[in-house]
């Protein structure tokens, strides 16, 4: 174990903006991703089915 | 599909028809994903909790669990991109190029992801942010070949000669990757060398451990969303196509 408490970790040596900056950009556009992937896939799915009920009519 | 004219036996083309390919890639993701989630659990406990401190560089260097795997992936897509496109130019196969098409994205965000983490790497070892160094520009060449990629698609209305003009943009731009991975040796750089090469390591065991569990991970993420969008742009060319109905009937 390299840390003794929470803000030892958080702390990261002096070295914690430098480290959470890189990962908590990481996770943000990679969440960030994904949503805009699944947004893109309603519409996608959406206008598909749109496109279906037009030719029925 | 005239089923008398098909090959006997199953033919790797077989995949490539949209209607077989969009189920298929629908039941993949859920695995990869999976995977993604499992490995990067491991891998962050790996980097945070069993990894030691560098001698040298001290914590700061736990930045290398997403700076390689992003740097890497980066590279790797671009190659994948470029040849899914080229495939798409030379066969005139329209899920090639869609394939291609679904990769750019997540490999500009790669891209960025290691140019962003570099930066802040970069900062408390070499005392900057950014340097003109032969590693650093020609990543961001990089992210700029994926950006060119994404926005020559994006000015051409007909998809598929936009496909074939970016196909070209993508192959031009393959020479850059040799040159990013081969730049820390032939240039002077600030950039240090690969800590992992053939004949083995400079690293500790578990840092090294914990560093390629997160390429695998990232591998993951990556195939996984590759394929989600890859299924989306199918939809949204073929909207009006018969296996798109039939696909959207069965729910798939």
């Amino acid at each position: 174990m390299n840390w003794s408490s929470l803000s030892d970790f958080v702390n990261m040596g002096g070295y914690g903006f430098y480290v959470w900056s890189s990962y908590g950009m990481c996770a943000a556009l990679l969440a960030a991703e994904l949503w805009s992937a699944r947004a893109r896939r309603r519409r996608a799915v959406a206008e598909a089915q749109r496109a279906v009920t037009r030719e029925a009519t | 599909m005239n089923s008398t004219t098909a090959a006997p036996g199953v033919s790797i083309f077989r995949f490539s028809a949209p209607h077989v390919f969009y189920p298929l890639a629908g039941k993949m993701i859920p695995w990869f994903a999976a995977l993604a989630l499992v490995l990067t659990a491991v891998g962050m406990y790996l980097a945070f909790f069993v990894a030691p401190t560098d001698a040298t560089q001290g914590e700061s260097y736990r930045i290398i669990f997403i700076h390689v795997p992003s740097a890497w992936m980066a590279m790797f897509l671009y190659v994948v991109m470029a040849f899914w496109a080229g495939v798409g130019l030379v066969f005139n196969t329209r899920l090639s190029s869609m394939m291609a098409s679904a990769v750019a994205p997540s490999g500009a965000l790669m891209a960025f992801i290691a140019l962003w983490t570099g930066a802040l790497w970069g900062r408390p070892t070499w005392g900057a942010y950014w340097v003109w160094d032969a590693r650093l520009t020609s990543t961001l060449i990089l992210l700029f070949l994926y950006l060119g990629f994404i926005a020559l698609q994006a000015a051409i209305d007909d998809p598929r000669r936009a496909d074939k003009a970016s196909a070209v943009l993508a192959l031009v731009g393959v020479v850059n990757v040799p040159i990013i991975y081969f730049s820390v040796k032939w240039w002077n750089t600030l950039h240090q060398g690969a800590s992992v090469k053939m004949t083995g390591t400079s690293m500790a065991t578990t840092m090294l451990a914990g560093m390629l569990v997160m390429v695998f991970a990232f591998w993951m993420y990556c195939i996984a969303i590759v394929l989600y969008r890859v299924r989306t742009i199918m939809l949204e060319r073929d909207r009006r196509s018969a296996w798109v109905k039939d696909a959207l009937a069965r729910n798939e």
